[in-house]
């Protein structure tokens, strides 16, 4: 092909650098100022783009103990559980379902693609956890959404792509199914693992509402004690510093935002890499 | 594959089956099944309550806005990275791009305050430059192109990748055929690239048009006391106001109701028109 004109190269050049500046000038501010000194913050008016004397007072401040400690804690937990417990249900029911063959098979899928069309609605779906006695159970953070449709979907597809030879030669070994799953299925899946995985843990990760719909204040997670203290405005610094030390509380707030979006940058990296091959070849065959 | 398939039939058909509440009156000792009938009680008093249909006039109108001036940006975007001929830029901008994807409506919504509120980074520039401040965040005024530009920072990016997917497949013999019979680049994307992805277009806007009563709750709810009811009550926050807040479950539970019918027929309505048009649709 020939070569593009120079204008309609610099015209992708500026479009590309905008959408990369756009994406990363906020991180960088909110960082940047988490990281710098009250002073400075107060004498530049709410923010600063690069501290010129970096301290990490507001991360002591609010990782002293109290409630961002614990609501750290909480998330990281849920976040660990329910990614397993949902890798494994999605994985055995992805398995199945992906099989030729197995019994009911069509109408089960049919059966879990209608609830995509037909989610259940926000309210019976409070009242069926209320009335299992999930209430103030960190269960109710897991269950209700344990199976992601999308995900299962994806992971189906993938173990379709998986050649049918394989599958006849591990049977021909006297594998049987459980066998067939983890030592031919599942190593040949590791990007789609890797994405769904991803998927998961993010979700668990960010999910703040049905912790406020379901839990005590005591209990919740990282992004609900974000959003009340940050999102809502409500003092951070009081209830977690006690008297005494007064943090700016902008410099917290931006700490509080950085530990809530950190283990996604530290995560990302080593993951995205997967995004296309795993997605696409489940989602696009299905 | 049972605690899977127990899943589905717990948490999905059995809150389906809750939604017989929106045919009762809840009462709480009682739960869901010995509660009182009503009839279609709930569904009267909500064809009559004007709270209602502000909401589901707020909800369309949020959903369109967001469908013109959202929906082409990913595919905008994603002829942009295709036509990039160094491979290592691409996948760089593309990375960096996905990432808000990843992010919760808690953080953006922060990072947008804190960017935009009164004591923020925009206003206090402007307010360092000795010029007058603008009320973004809390303007019921500016809510509506608000909620597009958080959309669009963060989904614009990851909506791309479907688009690059079907991009990818187009054979790379057509553009040569078309250039050697002379067809400019414009020319070749008119009738090469656009031909190409034309089926993902037309899912992916049926997708969005089948949940257009589904405009980001958590968005919505986040904000919704900054800048009031009246420009960000939705359908969904309506629910959660009426009934998780409010008490009124078979009230809340009929409006709840009336977006998921409505939405299925949409989703159900838009399919058999794909099928019309000789698109493949969402499914047969």
């Amino acid at each position: 092909m020939e070569k593009p004109k120079p204008v309609t190269q610099a015209a992708k050049a500026v479009a590309l650098a905008a959408v990369v500046l756009l994406v990363c000038v906020p991180f960088l501010v909110i960082v940047s100022t988490s990281l710098a000194s009250t002073d400075e913050v107060v004498a530049n008016g709410g923010w600063v783009l690069w501290p010129t004397q970096p301290s990490l007072d507001a991360y002591r401040d609010i990782l002293d103990g109290g409630i961002v400690t614990h609501a750290l804690g909480v998330s990281a937990g849920v976040t660990l559980v329910g990614t397993l417990l949902s890798l494994a249900c999605t994985v055995t029911l992805a398995y199945a379902l992906s099989r030729p063959g197995v019994f009911g098979g069509r109408p089960m899928l049919l059966l879990i693609l209608f609830t995509f069309l037909f989610p259940p609605g926000m309210i019976p779906s409070f009242l069926l956890v209320k009335e299992l006695g999930l209430l103030d159970s960190y269960a109710s953070l897991v269950l209700p959404v344990l199976v992601n449709v999308f995900n299962l979907v994806v992971l189906r597809g993938f173990f379709q792509g998986i050649p049918e030879e394989l599958y006849e030669a591990a049977r021909l070994d006297g594998a049987g199914d459980w066998r067939v799953l983890f030592s031919v299925v599942l190593p040949l899946s590791k990007a789609a693992l890797a994405v769904v995985g991803l998927f998961y843990a993010v979700a668990y990760w960010n999910s703040w509402f049905y912790a406020s719909l379901y839990l005590e204040s005591d209990h919740w997670p990282l992004q609900q004690v974000l959003r009340t203290y940050v999102v809502a405005g409500s003092g951070l610094t009081d209830a977690t510093t006690g008297e005494g030390t007064i943090s700016a509380p902008q410099t917290v707030q931006m700490a509080v935002l950085v530990i809530a979006t950190v283990p996604i940058l530290l995560v990302y990296p080593f993951l995205q890499k997967y995004f296309t091959k795993g997605v696409l070849t489940g989602a696009i065959k299905s | 594959m049972l605690p899977g398939l127990g899943y589905f039939l717990l948490f999905h058909y059995g809150a389906l089956a809750g939604n017989l509440i929106a045919f009762k009156e809840y009462v709480p000792f009682d739960g869901i099944w010995a509660s009182p009938w009503v009839g279609t009680g709930n569904f009267q008093r909500m064809f009559v309550d004007e709270a209602f249909w502000a909401a589901v006039l707020n909800t369309v109108w949020i959903a369109v806005l967001q469908l013109v001036f959202y929906f082409p940006v990913p595919l905008a975007l994603a002829l942009l990275l295709h036509s990039l001929t160094r491979s290592s830029i691409r996948r760089f901008v593309q990375s960096v791009a996905y990432l808000p994807h990843f992010i919760s409506w808690v953080i953006v919504v922060a990072l947008f305050q804190q960017l935009l509120g009164d004591t923020g980074l925009l206003n206090s520039s402007l307010d360092g430059m000795g010029l007058s401040t603008v009320d973004i965040i809390g303007n019921p005024d500016a809510f509506r192109p608000l909620t597009v530009a958080q959309v669009i920072w963060k989904d614009a990016g990851w909506g791309t990748i479907i688009f690059l997917a079907a991009l990818a497949q187009v054979d790379e013999q057509q553009y040569e055929a078309a250039a050697i019979d002379g067809a400019g680049p414009w020319r070749r994307f008119w009738h090469v690239t656009l031909p190409a992805i034309r089926p993902v277009v037309v899912l992916l806007l049926i997708m969005r048009l089948g949940e257009i009563l589904s405009v980001g709750f958590e968005q919505m709810l986040l904000q919704r006391d900054a800048v009031g009811p009246e420009a960000a009550e939705i359908i969904d926050t309506f629910v959660y106001y009426q009934g998780i807040v409010g008490g009124d479950y078979g009230f809340a539970a009929a409006a709840g109701l009336f977006k998921g019918v409505i939405g299925a027929l949409l989703v159900y309505a838009a399919n058999k028109v794909a099928h019309r048009l000789g698109e493949q649709g969402v499914y047969k």
